[in-house]
């Protein structure tokens, strides 16, 4: 009888442990269809040295609580888990791992910064997990061949310079170029853009380059060895502080070239008013998104709907951020892709629609720039429009360039 | 040449950052022996006071006083609350007490004020009054600094409170023994280094854009030209805080490329410390056994 007995509670054992094993194979990675909510994650720099970013997450957190209200999408709420990593790879790492393997999360989205991103991009694609709207300018991120679940959001950082560099080229061939830039990946990317624009002139026109660590408290001596070198064109490859230190130290020892700008340092209300608006006339930078404080878009059906979620949803920040414009973008780009899904809520199919989108107008990006992908082109945006700084707004002009 | 003197002023104007806030860490250094790893992010939250004061229509000089009272006894008030609770612990334990501050402070602030610079106003002249070289402000930093080393000097050579602080940093146990309070004296060399570090963030704040940040970066530079000038000499930190600025300058434009200016600053700590160990203008002490 004991044997007997023993007999039964090995059965019984291997039976809950088939069961038990069985539930592990039976899961998949994706979602059912007929789940009420969408679990998607992402990390942003809420502490730490960049933190300035971390009004990017809380914009999208505040759009998705938007569309919750409304009823989420396609019946489905959206739960949108954004984790600090505080602009370190490592906790991002940590932080991603949480997401993929404890909240299963179907997708990543907006993920922040080029560092943090890059520890990551090994690792999603090994899972098989969509890392979409990557928020950096890196070059990197559209790269399907090699990496088929990434794709970033922003203009990449070689592709605005080399609108710059066409502009140069077209406009003041004889150009003497002075670069600032940030001594990392995003400021070395830049100026690797600019010299692949230039061609093989880039070497004779480029006569001065200097770099920053973010922990240098000024610039001030780079901005004198810059002005010192004779260049009468200066390309600033800087964050939003050291733009307005920049653009405000160039005036001071008055040093008068023509200013290139990065997109990345563009905001007025952040950047321009701090450095000094009639100091900041005559800069040159290339836009592809509307900025709240730009007085051109005070009409615009966009930026009264932008307002007036802005207002509801975001009260406590600061509307003249136009960080929270990058955010919203995403945010919508990311209801705009689970629409398109369906009820196919499968991560082949996301990446599926990301990699088809055509001529497609988002709200808050420049009238004409639309965006793009297809099975090779992993490029969201590729187009922008040149703008010069009048005082008090950006004046776009020429033509949208780029493809 | 030209270039050259610009890179020179620009160095000492910086230098003159650095200086003040080395000042602050020489000051608590004076009193309770231990580097303040907190005293930048102390500085950066006063100047944030100041801002609210100023943003909320008070002049700037009253914004000015205000902070600075305000700042003394926010330093008096966490040497009281927290510093004294880990006076006799391993100095680790010190250590991480400070980070912890460093950390905390910082997030507070921008959890407040939010991560976007802001404009801090100049008490100084916008035209430079001293030349195309070194703007009124610049100018008005270096003075600003020389100002609080001499009343600093005056204040521990001529006082009666000058000298029991002194006192108490020297031999703890003979200053209580001749009646001298010295818990408060630490508490008092705390809420002094919080005022010297409001001033110095008040003179930053104008270069460097006031953000939480702000004085990360700075603080490395603060604790090179404390090091260098001595850590318990007022007067070699602000020419250790000078010599900092114009060899970082000059070092980072002619000689080994802006990429390695940082390291210039942590070479001057290491070499310092390696060769005199009590800074260029402190004082070795001999310890009877």
């Amino acid at each position: 009888m004991k044997s007997n007995h023993n007999i039964k509670t090995l059965i019984l054992a291997m039976f809950v442990a088939s069961v038990l094993i069985g539930c592990g194979e039976q899961q998949t990675d994706d979602q059912d269809a007929s789940v009420d909510e969408i679990k998607i994650g992402s990390t942003n720099p809420y502490s730490g040295p960049a933190s300035a970013y971390g009004t990017i997450g809380r914009a999208e957190s505040a759009y998705f609580k938007m569309i919750n209200d409304q009823g989420g999408i396609n019946g489905r709420k959206i739960n949108f888990i954004s984790l600090d990593d505080g602009y370190s790879p490592p906790r991002t790492v940590e932080q991603i791992r949480k997401l993929v393997e404890e909240e299963e999360v179907l997708f990543l989205a907006g993920t922040l910064g080029t560092p943090t991103n890059s520890a990551i991009h090994k690792y999603v694609n090994a899972k098989g997990v969509p890392h979409v709207f990557v928020n950096t300018g890196a070059t990197k991120w559209g790269d399907p061949q090699n990496f088929p679940w990434t794709m970033g959001f922003n203009l990449s950082y070689s592709n605005e310079s080399k609108i710059y560099a066409q502009y140069v080229l077209e406009n003041k061939p004889d150009a003497k170029i002075a670069i600032l830039y940030q001594n990392d990946d995003y400021g070395k990317d830049y100026v690797h853009g600019l010299k692949e624009g230039l061609g093989d002139k880039a070497d004779t026109m480029i006569v001065a380059e200097a770099s920053y660590e973010v922990t240098d408290p000024t610039i001030d001596s780079q901005i004198i060895s810059l002005r010192a070198s004779g260049a009468d064109t200066f390309y600033n490859v800087t964050t939003p502080k050291f733009a307005a230190q920049a653009i405000r130290k160039a005036n001071d020892i008055g040093w008068k070239p023509l200013h290139l700008l990065n997109n990345v340092s563009t905001s007025v209300g952040t950047v321009l008013e701090p450095a000094g608006l009639e100091k900041s006339v005559g800069l040159i930078t290339a836009l592809y998104l509307k900025d709240p404080v730009d007085p051109q878009w005070a009409d615009d059906e966009d930026m009264k709907a932008y307002t007036e979620w802005f207002n509801k949803y975001m009260p406590d920040e600061s509307i003249d951020d136009a960080f929270n414009v990058n955010g919203y973008i995403i945010a919508s780009g990311v209801a705009r892709l689970l629409e398109a899904c369906g009820d196919d809520l499968t991560r082949a199919n996301i990446m599926k629609q990301m990699a088809s989108i055509k001529d497609l107008q988002m709200p808050m990006m420049l009238p004409g720039i639309t965006w793009n992908t297809s099975a090779e082109d992993f490029f969201l945006i590729e187009s922008a429009q040149l703008a010069r700084f009048d005082g008090k707004e950006w004046a776009l002009f020429g033509d949208v360039i780029g493809n | 040449m030209e270039a050259f003197l610009h890179q020179v002023f620009s160095g000492l104007a910086n230098g003159a950052i650095y200086a003040s806030l080395a000042l602050a860490l020489v000051m608590i250094y004076q009193s309770t022996h231990h580097i303040n790893f907190a005293q930048g992010e102390l500085a950066m939250f006063s100047t944030y006071l100041a801002w609210a004061m100023i943003n909320a229509g008070l002049p700037y000089w009253a914004a000015f006083g205000l902070t600075v009272v305000a700042s003394f006894f926010i330093g008096l008030i966490i040497e009281r609350a927290i510093v004294r609770r880990v006076a006799d612990a391993p100095v680790l334990t010190v250590v991480v007490v400070f980070i912890a501050l460093l950390v905390i402070l910082n997030s507070v602030t921008g959890w407040i004020f939010t991560y976007t610079i802001k404009v801090f106003p100049s008490p100084f002249p916008e035209e430079p009054l001293f030349g195309p070289y070194i703007s009124s402000h610049e100018a008005g930093v270096v003075g600003v600094s020389i100002f609080v080393l001499v009343t600093l000097f005056l204040f521990f050579r001529f006082t009666p409170l000058g000298l029991a602080m002194r006192a108490t940093a020297e031999n703890a146990v003979s200053s209580r023994l001749a009646g001298i309070r010295t818990g408060w004296m630490l508490a008092l060399g705390w809420g002094i280094a919080a005022a010297i570090g409001a001033i110095a963030g008040m003179m930053v704040a104008p270069i460097v854009y006031l953000d939480p940040n702000m004085m990360s970066g700075i603080l490395l530079y603060a604790i090179a030209a404390a090091l260098m000038g001595g850590i318990d000499s007022p007067l070699g930190a602000v020419i250790g805080g000078l010599t900092v600025g114009v060899l970082e300058n000059i070092m980072g434009a002619y000689v080994v490329g802006t990429e390695l200016k940082l390291t210039v600053a942590l070479v001057v700590i290491i070499g310092v410390l390696i060769f005199k160990p009590t800074g260029l203008f402190g004082r070795s002490f001999v310890t009877r056994v």
